[in-house]
């Protein structure tokens, strides 16, 4: 059976700075430069752009680089295939590439059947129209045709749970049901290739895992080959059947996801970990969304101070800083902690405790976590915040990482690997129930 | 459980284009649905909500009319080739409403669509061509108040002009795709370009004010001296506002050689503009 996509040397070559429209003025002064005989107006100025790319990265022009660069892999039909990689590193580029916003500067792909990207939800709905009209507008934009929605409209519907508000327009709706209408749409569409981009970054939990499952359906029962760009490692790893990694604009590895997933956690906590288990964030650089912005994230352990290793029988703290710049109504922060290969461990949540709302401000939450919990191995520190049933401020993202060592625990007193994502402290009690006979 | 045998297997190769022009025409066919969807929604987006907006369209020509008939009729004093001021000006407005109309939000396809643009992909050539379909609505409101007078001046009071409708009625439909065509070249045209050089936005305003000025929507082409008359020939909505009066009103002058060089300006700005269009749209969203 023939590959369902086919990708060859595919790279595309971007400007640096003025990725926006350029102006008249300045091609009209590169003109009259030229004319002059002048080949480049402001050498100074190129080169002080050039210093902000990194030289793997540098284009064969001066001010472009590489978003993508040589990128060449196969898929299977029916095959879920996880894209991992870090921000900027050209996950988007490539998926823009493949569901043709975009043109590549060189190589190709060769796609074996219909693609249907959903890189954002709602793309193309309009608040004044109705949930009907937009679900036929919507699925026409994602090139269905009219009586092919109508064939599914029932099932669009269903699975939205929008019910009675079908015909209103979806200004009223809450966000959470404009969410579960927008996936709804791409998710019945039938294309033979469908690309997905961190929209399951929106929508609360229980509709994120119902996507999740349609998607498994999608491409398991249907034979249907997914592409899942996700941060979220957990559905990667439950997901995807393979997976390729992109660094830099490279494909750098392509393979089974819970190795590439345990390269990936291992190399993108790189740079913050230097902190060891620390890490402050200015205003600028720090992950932030419209409505609150990390400013710190510490792993202190009893004593108060700021490690990056832990032993196994004593208690620690994750201690998140934050600041709310928008208020906030009912929002929760959790925090998951992910082993190294991708694993969840377990999540907390600091709901129970701040069902209010949070005005604007600086914040501090601390989770205490237990001694004798974790088992002798790495863990990754992954933090999300969501307001229950409606939708994500902050999309989980993986953070720090910190390694639990076998001092006092039960599992420290074997060599081998203790096998399990968490090692309890688990009481044992054995006794003689009777003596042996002693033969003598 | 496959269905894959329900679609015929074909292949998508995703590369650079080489070709100079390279049009999908097949494509754009199968996203038909998605035109009229469009459509459907410029009209829900536009008329349900809102109550002024339709009359808008009603009230403007009306506004305009007036400033016309006291500026240009009364103190210039541009005569109006025997046909009564509000109905000379408010049949010179239908084709010039609509093509101005068109050429405004035709040049800013890109720019109002870049986010769509940038999240999905279909045949870009729709979009720009919906907006054409979606104005007419607005062209035909523009219809009433110059019926209106047009009944007025028929029944009530004929004012020495001998109006009747003649078969040159026939000729409107074929008008309106003219001006549909036209419009749809310039736009495509003007939004190539302000794509590449966003500050064409502002020039595109100010160059649809200039070019009414030199339509013939305020006097008729009889009146045009022989020194300027090659600018209005070559100035295909100048013959087409005066075509609209000859259909009409069954007044006005327009030569053989003015149609043929209008029909074939016509052409020339669509096609031309079809393939600035798609050249651009290639890669327009790594920079708008």
């Amino acid at each position: 059976m023939k590959p369902v996509v086919e990708v060859q040397n595919l790279s595309k070559l971007y400007r640096l700075g003025d990725i926006g429209a350029s102006s008249l003025r300045e091609s009209l002064e590169t003109f009259w430069g030229r004319l002059r005989g002048r080949q480049q107006p402001r050498p100074n100025q190129r080169k002080e752009q050039d210093r902000l790319i990194e030289p793997s990265r540098r284009g064969p022009f001066p001010g472009t680089f590489w978003s993508l660069h040589d990128v060449s892999f196969s898929v299977a039909p029916g095959e879920v295939i996880g894209v991992v990689g870090r921000n900027g590193a050209g996950k988007s580029t490539l998926l823009k590439i493949l569901s043709r916003i975009t043109e590549p500067t060189e190589g190709r792909a060769i796609l074996r059947g219909r693609v249907v990207s959903l890189l954002e939800v709602g793309t193309g709905f309009h608040p004044e129209l109705s949930g009907r009209e937009n679900i036929f507008l919507n699925g026409a934009i994602l090139g269905m045709k009219r009586t092919e929605i109508a064939r599914k409209f029932d099932e669009i519907v269903d699975f939205a749970e929008v019910g009675e508000f079908i015909d209103t327009p979806v200004k009223r709706y809450s966000s959470g049901m404009f969410v579960r209408l927008a996936f709804a749409v791409a998710a019945h569409l039938d294309p033979e290739i469908l690309l997905i981009d961190e929209v399951l970054a929106v929508g609360d939990a229980a509709f994120q895992k119902k996507c999740l499952g349609k998607m498994g359906e999608v491409a398991t029962r249907q034979g249907r080959t997914v592409f899942f760009v996700s941060h979220n490692m957990g559905a990667v790893r439950s997901l995807c059947e393979k997976a390729i990694l992109i660094e830099h604009g490279r494909l750098t590895m392509d393979g089974h996801p819970a190795d590439i997933i345990s390269h990936y956690l291992s190399g993108s906590l790189a740079d913050n970990d230097a902190s060891d288990g620390e890490i402050f964030w200015g205003e600028d650089n720090a992950p932030s969304a419209p409505e609150m912005r990390l400013r710190a994230i510490r792993l202190l352990n009893p004593r108060g101070e700021p490690a990056a290793t832990f032993e196994a029988d004593k208690p620690f703290s994750i201690e998140i800083h934050y600041d709310v710049l928008q208020r906030l109504r009912g929002a929760r922060n959790s925090l998951t902690l992910l082993t190294q290969e991708g694993e969840v461990a377990f999540c907390a949540t600091d709901h129970l405790f701040q069902q209010e709302t949070q005005n604007p401000g600086s914040y501090r939450a601390v989770c205490h976590i237990p001694g004798g919990l974790l088992n002798r191995r790495n863990y990754i520190v992954s933090l999300q915040c969501d307001i229950p049933g409606e939708r994500y401020v902050m999309p989980i993202r993986e953070y720090v990482s910190f390694t639990v060592s076998g001092a006092g625990n039960q599992s420290s007193n074997f060599p081998e690997n203790w096998p399990g994502i968490v090692c309890p402290k688990i009481e044992w009690k054995v006794e003689q129930l009777a003596a042996a006979e002693v033969v003598l | 459980m496959a269905e894959l045998t329900t679609t015929p297997p074909f292949e998508i190769v995703v590369e650079r284009s080489r070709r100079w022009v390279n049009i999908n025409w097949r494509e754009i066919w199968d996203y038909r649905d998605l035109l009229l969807l469009l459509v459907k929604r410029d009209f829900i987006s536009r008329y349900k909500q809102t109550i002024l907006g339709p009359a808008w369209f009603i009230l403007q020509p009306l506004l305009n009319t007036a400033v016309f008939t006291i500026v240009f009729g009364q103190i210039a004093g541009i005569p109006t080739d025997g046909i009564p001021a509000p109905l000379f000006y408010l049949c010179g407005q239908l084709g010039w409403n609509y093509f101005s109309q068109n050429i405004t939000t035709g040049s800013a396809t890109f720019v109002n669509n870049a986010h769509l643009f940038g999240k999905v992909y279909f045949p870009r050539l729709i979009m720009p061509v919906s907006v054409i379909v979606s104005n007419l609505f607005a062209f035909l409101l523009q219809f009433i108040p110059f019926l209106l007078f047009y009944f007025y001046y028929l029944i009530v009071e004929a004012n020495g002009m001998d109006l009747h409708p003649t078969m040159k009625l026939l000729f409107t439909p074929l008008l309106i795709v003219e001006t549909a065509f036209l419009s749809l070249g310039v736009g495509l045209w003007m939004s190539a370009a302000s794509a590449k050089y966003r500050d064409l936005v502002h020039l595109n305003q100010y160059l649809i004010q200039i070019w009414m000025f030199g339509s013939a929507v305020i006097y008729p082409l009889s009146k045009v001296p022989p020194h300027w008359k090659w600018l209005v020939d070559l100035n295909p909505m100048a013959s087409i506002v005066e075509g609209f009066r000859i259909s009409l009103l069954d007044r006005g002058t327009l030569t053989l050689p003015q149609i043929v060089i209008t029909l074939s300006l016509t052409i020339l700005i669509l096609i031309s503009g079809i393939v600035a269009f798609q050249r651009v749209e290639r890669t327009v969203v790594d920079s708008v």
